[in-house]
């Protein structure tokens, strides 16, 4: 717990500054709108899953960048299959689940059985998933047009709490998927060999725990996750170019995790942690797009300049603290 | 060294604290030119710490330190090298990927006009060499040497910096008999040079061969001093634990039960070639004696499916067991206690209670997956009571308890399991005086409760203290077993060393002999 109390309180600063700069300057509620808040809490539930996927596999000490490639891979490949081919939609969604699970399990196997280094399985991840949608598609951008209201609800739709704001339905798949991986992580036995094999594999193994099955498990996780998350976007956003999808999206995750407090060395993270740094990243980026309209194109350096400036603060704490330790 | 002689480096008062602890209080030492000093402590007395001020890697918060009878400033590793003193760390400092010569002169290569001078290189690095006795080529790369011979490149290169004052710390932990006696070979050299050791070490037989003077340090405190002529086993033992203790631990024999572990013929990765069968009865206590690299560890490590057997056969209480993951010897019933504990005993990071829960939580898991914290503190509680636990709370990281606390932490973890056989790695190795009779005790309660033990132990008076009986390992296979009637150490040795079974009853389970 004591690991977010400083990401919470700099998400609050930075949602506080937003607000009062974007309200104060401009005379009206463009920050503090139901529309801009639903947003806000859109983005945040579409990127929190992500996040939390990737957590897992850094506890257990690895990374996975191909997270943002597995997102144009679902996020394009779903339209593409369903309006572009034709195929029935079922089908479609059915292997838009199943195919990041394989796509996990191939990295944890490769990971774990030939003890590739995490970094470079999932860079190789990373180009593979998008040469391939860019081969299929021919780079043609796909969407739903018209169609499949109904499941873009899951997306796009809100249930409806007073006039002119609703709670995103997104929001109400990331609190199911949030609760479950915290279950996972801190009410079951395989959450506590995650955690343990993260500190040190070794230990966990000569323990009797099958750490190589529980790494498998994390990648897979998180892949699916992956996959869940780009389908969601290509719903909410309705079209999708296998270019640049995803693009940077794997990043933004594991920045998302290591600001809530996931060491990237394994062993620590939570749940709650890589929610609330999710939330600061876009409330940044909401912040940079309502109060400095003209510095757009700034918008990655800001956001790499307030992680690092995160990641130094916490390191500073924690010396300060050791020191305060000492003197006693 | 003589008495009236100026000291060539002195220790007053040095104090230092760290968060919570304080390591050294008002701590003097002195050490004269051409004197072996050694310097010895249990574990968590402040022996590394005095060395790491000396050597300048740590600033003292008070006392002083004089070169040849001139204060130095403190807190300097340019200025303590500058004045000659050079630390040898236990874990060598050396880039195994570079040659001999590179090491020798890393960070200050000789050159000319900005190339390296290979040939200035090789002359000196001869030079030094052949101080420390070794012969070896100064082209060779060091990740090919053994690890003595890389102690005692070490050891040169602080020599080719004029060292004046070389501090050894545990110098010998990892060494072989041979590899032991060359390095004290070179020491004796040294000191005829003139050149003044400070030796830190565990080993009270290898101090009372080699030490002019002892300096002894117990919780932070100078405990005493004894000279050439007053270095004896005991009175090193009374300065640092501060009180008796019989020299050796002595069991209290129990008689022996059914037959809990038998191997037959099992192959190891190891050492493919050779074959070993033996068996472990409950309630007894079986030595497993040899050199280091003789495949003791290899073979526990086998049994416990870290790297599973290649052939023979395992029983535990009669039901054949098939290692291929620590998983599968938990399940048939053995536990392992490994040779590097805060690597692979304990999860250091985590919690007491996360440690001591983490090999029975899958056994008292509910509904197929969830923990059950019911049985996690139960099992807590009861270890920490009765193993006698030293821990503020069931929440303190393992990294912060002492290293017999955190062995208990693991024995605590298998009992829990209620295994039927122990297999344990070097238990008490950096663990200090006191606390390895607690864990001897341990390993005759567990002994007592039925289970079967079988452990190694690279300290002969632990195995003729502990064992009824002792199995000696050499080259990967048994070369003797010894009753507990039988054993003497100079037996051990004979056959640790693959000499004559001599007077040891010949073993019968080597087909390769």
């Amino acid at each position: 717990m004591k690991r977010i109390i400083g990401i919470a309180v700099l998400l609050l600063v930075v949602y506080l500054a937003t607000w009062i700069m974007a309200d104060a300057f401009s005379g009206r509620a463009v920050f503090m709108s139901g529309y801009n808040q639903e947003n806000l809490l859109r983005r945040i539930a579409l990127y929190g899953i992500l996040g939390i996927g990737v957590s897992l596999v850094i506890i257990t000490g690895g990374i996975d960048l191909s997270l943002g490639s597995v997102v144009c891979l679902v996020g394009v490949g779903v339209p593409w299959l369903a309006v572009g081919q034709g195929w029935p939609m079922p089908v479609v969604l059915l292997l838009a689940l199943v195919l990041p699970l394989a796509i996990g399990l191939g990295h944890g196997l490769l990971v774990t059985r030939l003890r590739l280094q995490p970094f470079i399985v999932t860079l190789c991840g990373l180009l593979i998933y998008r040469g391939v949608t860019r081969g299929f598609t021919q780079d043609q951008t796909a969407g739903f047009g018209n169609g499949f209201k109904a499941l873009r609800w899951l997306a796009n739709g809100e249930i409806p709490l007073f006039s002119g704001f609703g709670i995103p339905v997104p929001l109400l798949i990331l609190g199911v998927v949030a609760a479950l991986v915290a279950v996972f992580l801190n009410r079951t036995i395989y959450g506590r060999y995650l955690l343990a094999l993260g500190n040190s594999e070794e230990a966990a193994r000569f323990s009797g725990i099958q750490t190589d099955r529980m790494v498998i498990v994390a990648y897979v996780i998180c892949s699916f996750l992956a996959g869940l998350a780009g389908l969601l976007f290509v719903l909410d956003v309705n079209l999708a170019q296998p270019v640049d999808f995803g693009n940077f999206y794997e990043l933004f995750a594991i920045a998302a995790a290591v600001l809530g407090g996931c060491s990237l060395r394994g062993g620590t993270g939570t749940v709650l942690g890589v929610l609330a740094g999710t939330a600061l990243i876009q409330v940044l980026r909401n912040m940079i797009n309502l109060v400095f309209p003209a510095y757009q194109n700034m918008e990655y350096a800001v956001i790499g300049l307030v992680i690092l400036a995160g990641v130094v603060a916490d390191e500073l704490a924690k010396r300060a603290v050791a020191r305060q330790k000492a003197g006693s | 060294m003589a008495d009236n002689a100026q000291p060539r480096l002195v220790a007053n008062g040095i104090c230092k604290s760290f968060p919570g602890v304080r390591a050294l209080h008002e701590v003097n030492l002195r050490v004269f030119p051409g004197e072996i000093l050694a310097l010895l402590g249990e574990n968590g007395a402040g022996k590394s710490t005095l060395m790491k001020i000396l050597a300048g890697v740590q600033k003292p918060d008070a006392g002083t330190i004089e070169a040849e009878g001139v204060v130095i400033p403190v807190g300097s590793v340019q200025e303590a090298l500058r004045q000659g003193i050079a630390l040898i760390h236990q874990e060598l400092n050396l880039a195994t990927n570079l040659t001999v010569g590179a090491n020798i002169f890393l960070g200050r290569e000789p050159h000319r006009y900005g190339w390296i001078d290979e040939k200035a290189i090789a002359a000196e690095s001869r030079r030094v060499l052949d101080l420390v006795g070794l012969e070896i080529d100064p082209s060779r790369e060091v990740g090919d040497l053994t690890l003595g011979q890389m102690q005692l490149v070490e050891i040169a290169k602080a020599l080719s910096v004029n060292a004046r004052v070389l501090i050894l710390d545990e110098p010998t932990s990892s060494l072989s008999a041979r590899e032991t006696d060359r390095l004290f070979a070179v020491m004796g050299d040294l000191r005829e040079r003139g050149v003044s050791l400070i030796y830190i070490s565990h080993r009270l037989a290898e101090i009372q061969r080699m030490a002019d003077r002892v300096t002894v340090l117990r919780d932070g405190l100078n405990a005493g001093e004894l000279s050439r002529t007053e270095i004896s086993h005991d009175a090193m033992v009374r300065l640092m634990v501060g009180r008796d203790v019989s020299r050796v631990y002595q069991r209290t024999a129990g008689t022996p039960g059914a037959t809990v572990l038998e191997l037959k013929e099992v192959r190891t990765p190891a050492n493919p070639s050779q074959s070993v069968s033996l068996q472990v009865r409950a309630g007894e206590i079986v030595g497993l004696a040899g050199l280091i690299g003789a495949g003791r560890t290899e073979l526990l490590e086998a049994l416990f499916g870290v790297t599973p057997p290649l052939a023979g056969e395992i029983r535990v209480e009669g039901k054949p067991l098939q290692p291929q993951h620590p998983r599968d010897a938990v399940r048939g019933g053995l536990a392992l206690v490994p040779e590097d504990r805060k690597k692979q005993g304990v999860v250091l990071a985590e919690s007491v209670r996360r440690n001591l829960s983490l090999a029975s939580l899958e056994r008292d898991r509910l509904r197929g997956f969830l923990l059950n914290e019911a049985a996690e503190s139960e099992i807590t509680s009861r270890m920490i009571r009765e193993l006698r636990i030293k821990t503020p709370g069931e929440e303190q990281p393992v990294r912060f308890l002492s290293g017999g606390n955190q062995q208990k932490v693991v024995i605590g973890k298998w009992l829990a399991m209620s295994p039927r056989v122990f297999l344990l790695d070097e238990p008490t190795r950096g663990i200090d005086v006191g606390a390895k009779q607690e864990i001897y005790q341990l390993m005759e309660t567990l002994a007592a409760s039925g289970a079967g033990i079988l452990f190694v132990s690279s300290e002969l008076e632990e195995i003729l203290g502990l064992a009824d009986r002792v199995l000696v390992m050499h080259e990967g296979r048994l070369t003797g077993e010894l009753s507990r009637g039988e054993l003497s150490e100079e037996r051990i040795m004979t056959l640790a060393t693959g000499g004559p079974a001599g007077a040891s009853r010949a073993n019968g389970s080597d087909h390769q002999a």
